[in-house]
């Protein structure tokens, strides 16, 4: 069997939040939820989205910490800072492409997720991904996911010019092109392709 | 009179709800258990299984449990804060009574239960037996649904007994015994994935059954086409291959549109409707009125959606049909049930893999908590009380004359009816919360304060049982042990994690304590919920839900057992109607022929906007355990009225207003949320919530002849922008119902 891979389906997500809440039980960071749920626009659309840290193959946040104090294990999972080094600059929290690190004033350190290290170390499944109803968070192998998913998974990233590789994979559309994030026009033409797709009024028009 | 004790702001100072957030021992304690529990949530016909982590005697949180297949692990963000009600500072540790002007004060177990026995006593001999009514609820386990029914009709000798299932699965109940001839969900959840075509009808999966939203995926990924009625758009009928926004109310314009151009095209499985159903010549006749035209105006979308629909429900090789309290909380809710399952009969396509139907039930025993016989019309094993041959069954399981057993009774709605009026003069209800649930909240807590005496058996203080002579400090489903019975008709076990805090007692135990007051004690020798199963399995035995063969150890064992279960080596009934074999005596499927009717209170000049109410995916029922756990209440915190922003121009409402929302009895005052997810003639607002943040004070009390559910997703309102409310109930925490 092959290695265990984190996918993220985006089309999957019910926004529900049992990641968040599940994840503030995890009993390294017990209180504090390392992951994110993003509501787009809800004003047009009630779609959602799950961020978990998606622990590039050479992480950013960990190249502009002045105090060298991220860092990878073998497995390619990206950790929290570690508190003795420290500094809580916040250059990691304004560098991460996916904005997964955030700085915790009260304890004066970096947090963020690290995959459930402390259950994935001894063969359990991330928190999040185990509770999602809709497993829009799966933690399962690649040939699963070929199997049983329409989608194709990518972990390559084009920002603007840049590439960055994650160990965590998206579900994309089967003829999709890759990803390519790049800035958005200021008349927002970008941003907003499915706003009049999920117009209720619209769609009683005909 | 049972008129508050005191003010709605010193009740919840004292009772709450308050938001807990901290779990026993704080954040930074070990999470270390003692032991992990295997058992289920308790929120929801899902009945996901869990393990609960338990240290020094308290439930200190849970652990995912993978191996329980129905869910593999998955929960929702319900399930995963339930642990902390246990050590709850809100929870009720003494029983309670009330001191006019005072509130409560704790009392001995021996006088609250002699006082409640002496007022049942005083008041069915000064009044009749039928006037001391008794409301269960579908939280109970089985064992104790099955006792409530035994207490009302063997101890206590009232006919008026009925329970909170009666908001929630009657209507589809009814729909499906008088076609399929059985009252369960066709289907284990096994055959979703495996369909081609998913009708999903009033049924917000997303946030009502999250963990079923996997099996609709997994469907999705293998090609299947999943079609989605709803008034508003949800997170499943976002990517759904079509979303049918169908007007409240208009759902049979969808259905009876569906099988008119099924009709036409030839996509009606003729050979299976000769051989295995009777009354189709009727359907037939009724369906030609419902040519898509003008079916669309009924449903209020557009006629192609309707012929898209036909075309990808007719022709497919597997289906499956799911509906829940969307199309059921109508004054048709039957009608609308019949009308969907006429597009499964007709296809022929039930009783194998991948096709077939379910309903979603709503409550957590749902299914089982109407099977034992504490529902006004039934029986133990879903036996009707008005058959001779069933009477006479059970008395001999009780031990008691066939006409000792009252004949069939009020249900919620008159029940609470018949307290108004005067009819009703004494009342006991456990885990019903009838102040925020039932229609017409202003006519339901003027009813409350009408009785004579109310007692109340409860782990929480709830907005109905401040209106309580007497409150019971009871368990939580943590706290006792028995079965469920979930969606799928599977019976699994609730193992108990921990003891009751303080003096809490399972409710069980109350009721046979009471029964030993009014002179029944030796019926209610039960020393433990194993021994109610026990009586309960031969109650059912031969019954139309038979769990006789079913034992707990068979539930651990087999990871649950579906009834009918008739004998201990027969494997449980996952999939009904197999070969073709329905429930009735005939064999046969019965069509029913169904034509709309308007609901009983359509939007007019004055009231020119539909109400329509519903979940949030983190609160659960009317609040009581959901809005006392503080993560869950942060994350919706104050119920919203959804509006559509042509409707909101028209209003001069911008987003986070507050609006009044005000029907012909009633009227809440509530932030508005601007979408373009909605029908612009309707809006909708979530009704977990207490006082001026009770959507239940617009709704309409009127209910189905035929299920007697209530119309809760259909009123005539008008809604205007208003200031921030600014009184003592609007200053309250949103979870005791104040704004933020």
């Amino acid at each position: 069997m092959s290695e265990l891979a984190f996918f993220i389906d985006y089309a999957r997500c019910i926004g529900c939040k049992a990641c968040v809440q599940a994840c503030e039980e995890c009993d390294t960071h017990r209180g504090q939820s390392m992951i994110h749920l993003e509501t787009i626009r809800r004003a047009d659309s009630v779609q959602t989205a799950p961020q978990v840290c998606m622990h590039c193959e050479d992480p950013i946040c960990a190249q502009v910490c002045p105090a060298d104090a991220i860092k990878k294990t073998p497995e390619g999972v990206v950790q929290s800072s570690l508190k003795p080094r420290c500094i809580g600059c916040s250059n990691c929290v304004l560098a991460c492409p996916f904005g997964v690190p955030k700085y915790d004033a009260h304890i004066d350190q970096m947090m963020k997720c690290d995959m459930c290290y402390d259950r994935t170390s001894i063969g359990k499944k991330p928190m999040c991904a185990t509770v999602c109803p809709s497993q829009a968070l799966a933690f399962t192998t690649l040939e699963e996911i070929e199997q049983t998913r329409d989608g194709v998974p990518t972990n390559v990233w084009r920002f603007g010019g840049e590439t960055v590789r994650t160990k965590v994979f998206v579900m994309l559309p089967r003829h999709a092109p890759g990803i390519h994030v790049d800035v958005v026009r200021r008349d927002g033409s970008m941003v907003s392709p499915g706003a009049r797709g999920e117009d209720v009024a619209a769609m009683l028009e005909g | 009179m049972a008129r508050l004790p005191a003010s709605i702001p010193d009740l919840v100072a004292r009772f709450g709800p308050h938001g807990q957030i901290t779990p026993p021992g704080g954040w930074s304690a070990s999470g270390e258990p003692d032991r992990l529990v295997k058992t289920h949530c308790c929120f929801c016909g899902q009945q996901c299984g869990i393990q609960l982590k338990v240290k020094n005697e308290k439930v200190i949180g849970f652990e995912p449990w993978e191996d329980f297949p129905f869910n593999r692990g998955k929960l929702c963000p319900k399930g995963v804060k339930r642990y902390l009600q246990n050590e709850h500072p809100d929870r009720l540790l003494t029983p309670l009574q009330r001191r006019d002007e005072a509130g409560f004060e704790p009392i001995a177990w021996n006088d609250a239960l002699d006082r409640t026995a002496a007022e049942m006593k005083r008041i069915q001999s000064k009044y009749g037996p039928d006037a001391f009514a008794v409301l269960g609820g579908a939280s109970f386990t089985n064992e104790r649904a099955y006792l409530m029914g035994k207490f009302a009709r063997v101890a206590l000798g009232t006919a008026n007994i009925d329970y909170n299932g009666r908001l929630c699965m009657v209507s589809a109940a009814a729909a499906s015994k008088k076609i399929l001839g059985i009252d369960r969900s066709a289907n284990p959840w096994s055959d979703i994935p495996l369909a081609d075509v998913i009708l999903i009808a009033g049924a917000n999966v997303a946030e009502c059954a999250p963990i079923t939203t996997d099996y609709l995926w997994r469907a999705r990924e293998r090609g299947a086409k999943i079609i989605v009625l709803d008034p508003r758009m949800t997170p499943i009928a976002r990517t759904a291959d079509l979303f049918i926004p169908v007007r409240p109310g208009g759902d049979i314009g969808v259905f009876n549109g569906m099988l008119h151009v099924m009709i036409e095209r030839g996509w009606i499985d003729r050979d299976f409707v000769a051989a295995h159903t009777t009354g189709w010549e009727a359907v037939e006749a009724t369906i030609r009125n419902y040519a898509p035209e003008r079916a669309a105006k009924i449903a209020g979308v557009p006629a192609s959606m309707i012929v898209r629909a036909a075309e990808m429900w007719g022709p497919a090789a597997t289906s499956f049909l799911l509906h829940a309290r969307g199309i059921e909380h109508h004054t048709k809710g039957v009608e609308n049930c019949m009308a969907a399952l006429n597009l499964v009969v007709a296809t022929g396509r039930i009783g194998r893999e991948g096709c077939g139907y379910a309903m979603i039930t709503g409550q957590g025993n749902g299914q089982g908590g109407r099977e034992q016989g504490q529902k006004c019309d039934q029986l133990p094993g879903a036996r009707d009380i008005e058959n001779p041959e069933h009477r006479r069954y059970i008395a001999g399981v009780w031990g008691v004359p066939e006409d000792s057993i009252p004949h069939k009774g009020l249900s919620a709605v008159p029940i609470v009816e018949a307290i108004h009026d005067g009819r009703i003069k004494g009342l006991l209800s456990f885990c019903f919360n009838p102040a925020v649930s039932l229609p017409d909240g202003n006519y339901v807590r003027a009813a409350l304060e009408k009785l004579e005496f109310y007692a109340v058996g409860d782990f929480f203080l709830s907005e109905t049982a401040r209106y309580a002579d007497i409150v019971f400090a009871t368990a939580l489903m943590e706290e006792d042990e028995g079965t469920t019975t979930n969606v799928e008709g599977r019976v699994i076990h609730h193992r108990r994690a921990v003891a009751p805090p303080g003096d809490a007692r399972e409710d069980w135990r109350v009721m046979c304590d009471l029964a030993d007051r009014l002179g029944a004690g030796e019926k209610f020798r039960f020393q433990s919920a194993a021994e109610i199963f026990e009586e309960l399995r031969v109650a059912s035995r031969g019954g139309v839900a038979d769990y006789y063969g079913i034992t707990w150890d068979r539930i651990d064992r087999e990871f649950g057992v579906c009834w009918p279960c008739p004998s201990i080596g027969h494997p449980g009934t996952p999939r009904l109607y197999e070969g073709n074999t329905f429930g009735h005596a005939d064999g046969r499927a019965h069509f029913q022929p169904v034509d709309w009717r308007p609901a009983a209170e359509e939007p007019d000049e004055e009231f020119p906007v539909i109400l329509t109410t519903g979940r949030v995916v983190s609160q659960y029922l009317s609040g009581t355990q959901t809005r006392r756990i503080g993560s869950l209440v942060a994350q919706y915190p104050q119920p919203r009225c959804e509006m559509h922003p042509k409707l909101a121009a028209t209003l001069g409402v911008a987003d986070d207003d507050f609006v009044c929302v005000e029907s012909r009895r009633g009227q809440i005052v509530v932030r508005a949320t601007v979408v373009r997810t909605i029908r612009p003639d309707t809006v909708f607002v979530p009704y977990h919530w207490p006082h001026d943040r009770s959507a239940n004070n617009c709704t309409v009390r009127a209910i189905d002849p035929v299920s007697n559910i209530p119309e809760y997703k259909i009123c005539a309102v008008r809604v205007r922008k208003v200031d921030p409310p600014a009184d003592a109930l609007a200053s309250l925490a949103t979870e005791a119902g104040g704004v933020a």
